[in-house]
C-alpha cells in the first residue's frame, strides 16, 4: 500500500465527542410548580435513561393527577396575582431574559437533549437550540404589540392557563414553541414533557428561575400518559396544546369535547416528497436525506413517503444507494455522527414491526449496512423500493429512519398519490419549474409545503397540519393568535 | 441553451458544501489529512516577476518540504519557467505543471494555445492547466468550448490536462455545472476550480459541486477524473475540511494526487506548522518553516 493510500484510509474519521462536562445532571428531579422544586405527591418517580447506552441519567419524580391540580392551581395563582396584571412591555422583558439565558447555556442544553433522547450532537447544536431559543427571542417581540396582531382587537386578552403537553424527539424546541407564545400573550403554563426525555424541559424551568419568572408563569411536571391526561381533564386548564401522536390527539379531543377548553393539536404525518424529472437531483438527495433521516426520522413532518417521477425513478434511487452508505451512524455525542440512538426501546421495536410488514408484504429493503454497538436503540437507514401504496409502509407512520419509494407518471397523478393520505402536515415538492412547483404545490393537502427544500423552520412561519395531522398553528401570527381571546 | 440537462439547486447546493466542510477531523484523521494535503499538493508560483531562481528555490521545497514530510505532487509554474522546474525536480516523484492557453484569461487565438501547450509538454511539463475560453461560454458558443478543450487534450499529448473553469466568472451555479459537464465530455483529466486571479475561487459549494460532476460522469462513463481546487485555499482547517467534502462526495478512492490535487502558494506554510504541532504536540514559530 503506497503512503497516499495509507492516509486516505487513516484520513478515517477520529471520534470526535462533544464533552459533557458542562452538563451537570442531578440524581433526582421533582416537580417545578410555584417556582419551587418538590417531589411528587405520594414521592413516585421513575428513570430517564440515555438511549445510546441505557444507562440511567437522572430519577425523575412521576406527577400524579393531585400533582397536576396544584401545578394548575399555581398556574392559576400565577396567572391573576402576577402574569396578567403586568403591562405587556414587561412580560416581553422577561421572554427576553429567557431567550438570552438559554442563548448563553445553549451548548449545556444541546448536550443534555443528546443524552436524554439519543439525537445527534450536530442536530441538537445546530438546529434544537437556534429553534428554541429563535422562539423565545421572536415572541417576546411580540407581547407590547398583541393589538397588531389580532384585527380589530384594541386589547386582546390571554386566555388564562395553558396545559403544553410536548413529545420527546424535540423535547425543548416544541416545549419553546408552545410556551413563547403562551407567555407572550400573557397566558400561564402547565408544561408537561414526554415521559422519555423530560430533562431539557426541567433545565428550561431552571432557566425561568434563573430569568425571575413570577412564581407559577411556568410549572413542569414530568410523568407519562396519566400524567398528561390528568392535565388534559383538568377544569381549570384554559387551553391544551399538544404535539404527539394521531391516537392521542384523538383522545385529547374527545375529553375536551363538550368543555370551554381550547385545543391546538399537532400529530402525526406520513409526508410526500414530490420528484419531477427537471429536478436539481444531487440536492434532492440531499432533501431526501433530510426529509427522512433527520433526527433518525422522528419528525412529525418527516417526508417520509418518496415519490418519483417514474422516468427518474432509477437513477435517483441509485443515487440514494450511494448516498445511504456515506452516512455516518453512532454515538450522538460524536461531532460528525449523522444518524444517532432511536429514542426507545418501544420505538425502535415499532420500527423493526412496520419493517417486517413491508419485506413481508413485498417490498424490496435496501439497508445501511452497519452493526449497531450491543447497549442501546440503534436503527439503520433504509429505504423501501417496489412499494406500492397499498402496503402499510405506504400508510403508516413508520417514526424512525426507513423511507418509502413509489412512483408517479404525471403531476395530477403525483398531487391525487400524495392526497390519497389521512394524513396532512408537510409536502415537499422539487422541480425546476416555478410554475410546477406552484400548480402542485396549491393542489396539496398538507399544512406546509416546502419547495426545493425541506424541514426548513422559522418562528415567524405558521407549522400545522390538515386532516388526521391536527389543526390550529404553531409559530407566525396565527400560532400567536392561538394564545389570545379574540 | 445550455445543453446540460443537469439542474442545481444553490440554497441546498451550498447548505450541504458547508456541512461537509465543517466536519471534525481530530487526532489521527488530522494527521493523515495534513499529510495528504500535502501530498496532493500543486505548489504554484504565478507571478510575472518568476525567475529561474525563485522556481529553483520552489522546487527544492515542494521535493522535501520538512524533514519526514511526504514530497509536493506538483510544481505549477508559467511555460517559460517549465525548463527551470523540470531541471529541478529531475529524478523526483514531483510532477512539473504548467498553466497554458493564454492564462489566466485564454483570450488569445486558438493555434497559440495550442502551440503554448505543445511547447510546454517539449520542454517537460508533466502536466497543463488550461483556461476554458469564458468569452465563448458566456455568449453560448458550447460547442466551440469543447472542441477547444478537445484540441487541447489532443495537443497534451501523454501529459495530464487539467482544465480551469475559472467558475467565480460563470455567473451560476447551472453554467459552471454545465461548463464540468462539457470539459468532461471533451476529455478532461481534472476538474480544476479557478485560476487563483479573481476574487472568487474554490469555495466549499463550487468543490461540491465539481465532485458531482465527476461522480455523474464517472457513473454514466466509468472515467474517473480527478479534482484540483485551487485559489484561497490558506489555512489547515479549509484544506481538511475540503478533504472531508471530497472524502465524503466521491470516496476515499479519490484522496490520492492521481485524483486530487490542492492548487496553493502559502497552504505549505500552515501545513507544516500544524504538521509540526500534530508531531510535536507544540506549535512551531513561523521562523522554523522553511519558506522559498
Amino acid at each position: 500500500m503506497s503512503r497516499a493510500t495509507e492516509n486516505a484510509a487513516a484520513f478515517a474519521y477520529a471520534p470526535s465527542l462533544e464533552s459533557t462536562a458542562p452538563v451537570a445532571i442531578r440524581e433526582r428531579y421533582g416537580l417545578f410548580i410555584g417556582g419551587e422544586w418538590a417531589p411528587a405527591a405520594d414521592d413516585r418517580t421513575f428513570a430517564t435513561i440515555n438511549p445510546a447506552t441505557e444507562e440511567t441519567l437522572a430519577l425523575v419524580a412521576h406527577g400524579s393527577a393531585a400533582d397536576v391540580d396544584r401545578a394548575v392551581r399555581a398556574a392559576r395563582r400565577g396567572y391573576e396575582k402576577y402574569w396578567r396584571k403586568l403591562r405587556p412591555a414587561e412580560r416581553a422583558k422577561y421572554v427576553y431574559r429567557i431567550a438570552r439565558v438559554l442563548s448563553e447555556r445553549a451548548r449545556e442544553f444541546a448536550i443534555l437533549e443528546t443524552l436524554d433522547g439519543g439525537k445527534p450532537i450536530r442536530e441538537s447544536r445546530d438546529f434544537d437550540l437556534p429553534q428554541a431559543t429563535a422562539h423565545f427571542f421572536y415572541h417576546a417581540g411580540w407581547a407590547d404589540k398583541l393589538a397588531w396582531a389580532v384585527d380589530g382587537a384594541e386589547r386582546p386578552r390571554p386566555l388564562g392557563v395553558v396545559g403544553a403537553i410536548v413529545p420527546w424527539n424535540f423535547p425543548l424546541m416544541i416545549a419553546a414553541w408552545k410556551i413563547a407564545p403562551a407567555l407572550a400573550c400573557g397566558n400561564t403554563v402547565v408544561l408537561k414533557p414526554a415521559e422519555t426525555t423530560p430533562l431539557t424541559a426541567l433545565a428550561l424551568a431552571g432557566v425561568c428561575a434563573e430569568a425571575d419568572l413570577p412564581p407559577g408563569v411556568v410549572n413542569v411536571v414530568t410523568g407519562d400518559g396519566a400524567t398528561g391526561a390528568a392535565l388534559v381533564e383538568h377544569p381549570d386548564v384554559d387551553k391544551i396544546s399538544f404535539t404527539g401522536s394521531t391516537e392521542v390527539g384523538k383522545g385529547i379531543r374527545r375529553a375536551t369535547a363538550g368543555t370551554p377548553k381550547r385545543l391546538g393539536l399537532e400529530l402525526g404525518g406520513k409526508s410526500a416528497f414530490i420528484v419531477f424529472d427537471d429536478a436539481p437531483l444531487d440536492q434532492t438527495i440531499e432533501g431526501i436525506v433530510s426529509a427522512i433521516f433527520f433526527n433518525a426520522g422522528h419528525v412529525c413532518c418527516a417526508g417520509s413517503r418518496l415519490l418519483l417521477q417514474e422516468s427518474i425513478a432509477e437513477d435517483v434511487t441509485d443515487r440514494l444507494r450511494l448516498r445511504l452508505a456515506s452516512l455516518r451512524h453512532g454515538d450522538p455525542l460524536d461531532k460528525n455522527t449523522d444518524i444517532g440512538a432511536i429514542n426507545s426501546r418501544a420505538q425502535r421495536d415499532k420500527i423493526a414491526e412496520l419493517v417486517r410488514s413491508g419485506i413481508e408484504e413485498g417490498a424490496t429493503l435496501v439497508q445501511h449496512d452497519w452493526t449497531p454497538p450491543e447497549r442501546g436503540f440503534w436503527y439503520p437507514a433504509s429505504f423501501f423500493t417496489n412499494v406500492q401504496p397499498t402496503y402499510r409502509i405506504a400508510r403508516e407512520e413508520i417514526f424512525g429512519p426507513v423511507l418509502s419509494i413509489l412512483t408517479f407518471r404525471t403531476p395530477d397523478e403525483a398531487i391525487e398519490r400524495a392526497n390519497n393520505i389521512p394524513y396532512g402536515l408537510s409536502a415537499g415538492v422539487w422541480s425546476s419549474s416555478g410554475a410546477l412547483s406552484m400548480y402542485v404545490a396549491e393542489r396539496l393537502s398538507a399544512g406546509v409545503v416546502w419547495c426545493n427544500t425541506f424541514n426548513r423552520f422559522d418562528p415567524s412561519s405558521p407549522f400545522g397540519g390538515y386532516k388526521e395531522s391536527g389543526f390550529g398553528r404553531e409559530g407566525g401570527l396565527t400560532g400567536l393568535r392561538a394564545y389570545l381571546e379574540t | 441553451m445550455i445543453r446540460s440537462t443537469a439542474r442545481v439547486d444553490a440554497v441546498t447546493l451550498e447548505a450541504r458544501a458547508a456541512m461537509l466542510v465543517a466536519r471534525s477531523i481530530k487526532a489521527d484523521a488530522k494527521r493523515a489529512g495534513i499529510e495528504l494535503a500535502i501530498a496532493c499538493m500543486d505548489l504554484t508560483t504565478l507571478e510575472g516577476k518568476d525567475t529561474p531562481a525563485k522556481v529553483r528555490g520552489l522546487c527544492a521545497r515542494g521535493v522535501s518540504p520538512a524533514p519526514g514530510a511526504p514530497s509536493v505532487a506538483a510544481i505549477c509554474v508559467y511555460p517559460n519557467l517549465v525548463p527551470a522546474a523540470v531541471e529541478a525536480v529531475a529524478g523526483r516523484a514531483v510532477k512539473v505543471a504548467s498553466v497554458a492557453t493564454a492564462f489566466p484569461s485564454g483570450l488569445s487565438p486558438l493555434d497559440v494555445k495550442l502551440r503554448e501547450t505543445t511547447e510546454a509538454v517539449a520542454a517537460g511539463a508533466h502536466e497543463i492547466d488550461m483556461v476554458i475560453d469564458r468569452s465563448l461560454f458566456l455568449a453560448g458558443r458550447y460547442r466551440a468550448v469543447e472542441d477547444e478543450i478537445r484540441a487541447v487534450r489532443a495537443a497534451c499529448g501523454g501529459a495530464t490536462l487539467k482544465v480551469i473553469l475559472e467558475a467565480g466568472e460563470l455567473g451560476s451555479y447551472r453554467a459552471i455545472r454545465a461548463a464540468c459537464d462539457i470539459a468532461l465530455a471533451a476529455g478532461a483529466d481534472f476538474l480544476k476550480t479557478a485560476t487563483g486571479k479573481i476574487g472568487v475561487s474554490s469555495t466549499p459549494a463550487i468543490a461540491l459541486l465539481l465532485c458531482e460532476a465527476i461522480r455523474d460522469h464517472a457513473r454514466l462513463t466509468g472515467r474517473e477524473a480527478g479534482l484540483k481546487l485551487a485559489g484561497g485555499i490558506r489555512t489547515t482547517k479549509s484544506a481538511l475540511g475540503y478533504l472531508a467534502l471530497v472524502c465524503e462526495t466521491l470516496g476515499p478512492a479519490w484522496l490520492t494526487p492521481a485524483r486530487f490535487r490542492i492548487g496553493a502558494s502559502s497552504l505549505l506554510d500552515d501545513l507544516l506548522l500544524q504538521r509540526e504541532k500534530a508531531v510535536t504536540g507544540n506549535y512551531g514559530s513561523a521562523a522554523y518553516v522553511a519558506t522559498a
